[in-house]
């Protein structure tokens, strides 16, 4: 990290951090929601921008996450024990689910986990007894930590923050790692890396799995923001809506997830004077964006800072985006 | 025995339309690798602008079907392929899939804006007229979709394989490079690829709309099943998204009587997972020589 | 849409530029954008004409309420970050949602803020949580489909019952609601059938019911689906009464299915129907206002916004807290106020109660058979 990210990262913190002073309700669950948004995108990008696999069940992970948590939290259990069964029950799912989806061809992955985003619907739709089918579960406690509730909406605000951070230095202790290193030769080159000596399969599948690790994750946020989850909410539908947000932020950029989160999220605001006609807008964007920008915004951002600035200076930012 | 020939004869009936949809998919990813996750949208499309030719526009039933096939070559043909694929190829599939997606949303969300959020009426092509088969219930409607979409997929497959621009056009698909080589326009065989999708789907669009009632979010179920059907008879044969679409069909109503109504949609489903670990090619598909 | 764009900016820079002059908000948020938007645009614009109603009649304590609306994209926990909007926004009365399941997570944010809220649902768990805050605008299905089932007891004679239900939250409550009903009048249940929401074939679910030996069917599904099941039942000649509420026989799945509809019988809250000269002349209206025919959910939607205005000025202040006291177990009739179009009391758990019609389509219309008390 040089310097000057450095500062930059300080800063963003600085502004997470004061962001939601002397905002109403509505503010701090919007910022809530974006935050473990970005979380699950993170999720996805590792999968979708570093390990080049398309997974539409990004939902059902978060679904995973919030009904274990929930499931758990509202017999009693301490949410800190929960988060941690959530992590390691997607972790589990995404193993098991991916190892068959790549033996076979490239984008089959795509297939099973559209498959599975569905069946996993039905089955917390239908299985009334331990789900409470299609009314949902209710009134999930928000956790305590050492006698500090996050029952208000400020201090809820704050846990997020911090499970966000959290997940973000993981991720980025991930991309650093040798192992996450490896990932980036494979994207630029598969077969290059596999003659190198890696096992494009395994590395592939850790990375679905570790993706989907972090939908677990915030679904096990989710669960006690909402204090309501039912199956809709993680139906396939809401695996599109991620996938859109990694690739309008940028796929394979760190920082593109957490953008893209809060184009989603927030684009319904500001576009909220068009009434009904904001997803056409926002639909049509995405689709000029895509075509003039496959990389996303970020990407879009590289391209214009390339063509406004002298060549050797836009160079080095090219290489700064493949660092992140 | 009645219930059973109804079952099988509504689960055809729904199944070739489905099989329509299927096989405008297979086309499109052999012709240009797009897998297109807005074909429900496609399907759904084409019989509201045959409702625009017949409110706004006073036309009678056929020549308004005439223009839906017209604005459906030029919107989800040309302007499709001109305006979103051809300038997205060279990205890869990832920006290609999500601007599908997003076109799909576009498509969804404009007709309900523009016509309206509920289901509306839809002029029947064939007559509703019943007949007693052994017992079973059959309409004309149910024997017309099936013939229609047979000749439909059997025209084409014809086309493809009898003439000499429909054999440019496989061409084109196996081996762009010495499909060239050996003096084939690719550029405008991949655009018969597209034309004949939408084609396709407005064919589809005029049979399912009567049964289905003309609403903007048809194509959420639509495109679903057309994608599981594509891949479950194989992703590039024709006659496979075509025993695909037929087999969806009649499982769907199968296991809503025998088995759960509750889990109906899960067997296509498991249908699909199962092909994809036991047979990725799909039922008739050929083995694709990539895996990376 | 230039011209509504337009409209919508000036709108919003008067409103921003005068917050202090409209003292009295009322937040209507409802379903305006998926799969909801059909009932949402119904409630919003009846609770719309009846403000605008409202405002040219002088107001509420004499001053004009404001408008304030928001979309929840039939996402229940969008719907729950608008109320905290609307909350946050000021507003001291709340209508919708219509979509149960958005509205059994929002209701809890009202209720934390001592908002009343005027919802859409009739889902049978709303007024079963104790919420002191919701009020339903149409009797929820545990205390309609009872007077549906006395209906088909006594008066068709049913013996043995079929049900067919949406798989939803919405059918669900609908499916209890009839099952518990038929439980304790000791009728069984012989055939019981959940579909697919969106669900286009419905062949096999007619196989299913032709084989059955049940009297009469009760149908619970959504108005499309509706029109697709009574189209399929005719091609397969099915036999028996197929009974409903609005989402069987309201007018939109009577122009949906045509011939197929006639014969199908339900029990409806609220008709524009109905052989009432208030719902009639309240119909016209919103027909000429709005230029398409209002179904219940813009008339829940229109004495909705009456019903705030009313209680308001009993209380004689916009107090929240007092509104909402004021409410339970109050009654208003039709005769001193007309903008509830008929008599309608609301007891302690928020739930109402109505007199109700049993109607049967004949040659594409409702007739009304039989009147239902208030229970």
């Amino acid at each position: 990290m040089t310097k000057l990210q450095a500062i930059l990262v300080a800063l963003g913190v600085a502004i997470l951090l004061v962001a939601p002073v002397g905002q109403g309700n509505y503010i701090i669950y919007t910022l809530c929601s974006w935050l473990l948004f970005s979380i699950s995108a993170m999720g996805l990008n590792l999968t979708l921008g570093y390990a080049g696999q398309v997974s539409l069940a990004q939902a059902a992970f978060m679904g995973i996450g919030a009904y274990v948590t929930a499931l758990l939290t509202l017999s009693g259990i301490h949410w800190g024990f929960a988060t941690v069964i959530s992590i390691t029950s997607s972790f589990a799912v995404g193993l098991v689910l991916g190892y068959p989806a790549l033996r076979v061809q490239h984008h089959f992955l795509a297939f099973v986990t559209l498959a599975f985003n569905t069946l996993l619907f039905l089955v917390l739709r239908n299985e009334e007894e331990i789900t409470g089918g299609s009314f949902g579960l209710v009134g999930m406690p928000r956790p305590s930590f050492f006698g500090i509730t996050t029952d208000s909406n400020l201090s809820f605000y704050y846990f997020s923050l911090i499970c966000f951070l959290f997940s973000a230095g993981v991720m980025w202790w991930i991309l650093r790692s040798p192992w996450g290193r490896a990932f980036k030769a494979l994207r630029e080159n598969p077969i290059r890396a596999e003659s190198l000596g890696l096992k494009i399969r395994r590395q592939t599948l850790l990375a679905f799995a570790i993706g989907s690790a972090f939908g677990g994750f915030a679904g096990s946020l989710q669960a006690p923001l909402v204090q309501f989850i039912e199956p809709g909410s993680f139906a396939l539908i809401h695996s599109l809506k991620l996938l859109l947000m990694v690739v309008v932020g940028g796929s394979g950029f760190f920082f593109g997830p957490m953008l893209g989160a809060a184009v989603v999220i927030l684009l319904p605001e500001v576009l909220r004077f068009t009434e009904g006609y904001y997803l056409i807008i926002y639909s049509f964007l995405v689709i000029v964006l895509m075509v003039y920008s496959p990389n996303g915004l970020i990407g879009l951002g590289h391209k214009i800072i390339d063509k406004l600035r002298p060549r050797h200076e836009a160079r080095r930012d090219m290489q700064q985006g493949a660092q992140l | 025995m009645a219930e059973l020939i109804q079952i099988l004869v509504s689960g055809l009936a729904a199944g070739s339309i489905y099989a329509l949809a299927a096989v405008g998919f297979t086309l499109l990813w052999q012709a240009s690798q797009t897998i297109n996750f807005a074909q429900g949208e496609f399907v759904m499309l084409p019989a509201f602008f045959v409702l625009v030719g017949m409110t706004v526009l006073g036309l009678p039933m056929w020549p308004a079907i005439g223009l839906g096939l017209v604005l459906s070559l030029l919107i989800l043909g040309v302007a499709f392929k001109r305006l979103i694929v051809e300038p997205m190829l060279p990205h890869g599939t990832l920006p290609l899939v999500i601007a599908t997606i997003a076109l799909g949303l576009l498509l969804k969300e404009s007709v309900k804006e523009l016509y309206g959020a509920t289901a509306q009426p839809f002029p029947a092509v064939f007559p509703q007229t019943v007949f007693n088969v052994a017992g079973a219930s059959v309409s004309i409607q149910d024997i017309g979709n099936l013939v229609v979409s047979m000749l439909a997929i059997g025209g084409l497959q014809l086309f493809l394989n009898r003439t000499r621009t429909g054999r440019c056009m496989q061409a084109s698909a196996q081996n762009p490079a010495v499909a060239e080589i050996l003096g084939v326009n690719v550029k405008r065989m991949v655009m018969y690829t597209f034309l004949i999708n939408a084609a396709l789907a407005t064919i589809a669009s005029v049979l399912i709309s009567p049964i289905y009632l003309a609403k903007f979010s048809n194509g959420e179920t639509l495109g679903l099943v057309a994608f599981i059907a594509a891949i479950v008879g194989g992703f590039n044969q024709i006659r496979g998204a075509l025993v695909g679409g037929l087999l969806i069909g009649v499982i769907d109503n199968l296991s809503a009587l025998y088995i759960s109504a509750e889990y109906r949609s899960a067997m296509p489903l498991i249908l699909l997972i199962a092909i994809i670990l036991l047979r990725p090619q799909g039922l008739l598909g050929t083995p694709e020589g990539r895996t990376v | 849409m230039i011209k509504k764009l337009l409209c919508t900016a000036a709108m919003t820079m008067v409103l921003g530029m005068t917050p202090a002059l409209a003292d009295l908000k009322i937040g209507s948020i409802v379903e305006l954008s998926g799969p909801g938007a059909a009932a949402g645009t119904n409630f919003r614009d009846g609770v719309k004409m009846g403000f605008e109603e409202i405002n040219a009649d002088g107001g509420v304590l004499k001053e004009k309420i404001e408008l304030l609306e928001y979309d929840t994209q039939t996402d229940p926990q969008v719907s729950r970050a608008l109320v905290q909007k609307a909350i946050d926004d000021g507003v001291y009365a709340i209508t919708g949602t219509v979509f149960s399941s958005s509205t059994v997570v929002n209701m809890l944010v009202a209720k934390q803020a001592g908002i009343p809220q005027f919802t859409g649902s009739e889902a049978p768990s709303i007024t079963s949580m104790s919420n002191p805050y919701i009020f339903r605008t149409a009797f929820g299905s545990q205390k309609g489909v009872p007077k549906m089932t006395r209906y088909m007891i006594e008066t068709m004679g049913v013996k043995k019952a079929a049900v067919v239900w949406a798989n939803t939250e919405f059918g669900k409550g609908g499916h209890t609601a009839f099952v518990d009903a038929m439980k304790e009048a000791g009728i069984e249940i012989v055939t019981d059938i959940p579909t697919e929401q969106a669900q286009t074939d419905f062949s096999a679910d007619i196989v299913k019911l032709k084989s059955s030996d049940a009297d009469a069917a009760f149908i619970y599904v959504t108005e499309e689906e509706s029109a697709r099941f009574l189209r399929e039942a005719a091609k397969q000649g099915l036999k028996i009464p197929l009974v409903g509420e609005t989402t069987l026989i309201g007018h939109k799945v009577i122009e949906l299915a045509g011939e197929a509809a006639n014969g199908a019988m339900g029990h409806v809250g609220l008709t524009p129907d109905a052989n009432i000269p208030a719902v009639t002349e309240m119909v016209e209206r919103f027909k000429a206002k709005y230029n398409y025919t209002p179904d219940h959910n813009a008339i829940k939607g229109y004495t909705a916004a009456w019903a705030i205005k009313y209680v308001t000025e009993m209380v004689g202040s916009p107090d929240s807290q007092a509104i909402a006291e004021k409410l339970h177990g109050l009654t208003l009739n039709a005769a001193e106020h007309p903008g509830v179009l008929m008599d309608v009391s609301w007891d302690e758990t928020g739930e109402m109660s109505r007199e109700s019609f049993f109607v049967e389509v004949q040659d594409g219309k409702q007739v009304v058979k039989a009147i239902l008390p208030p229970n």
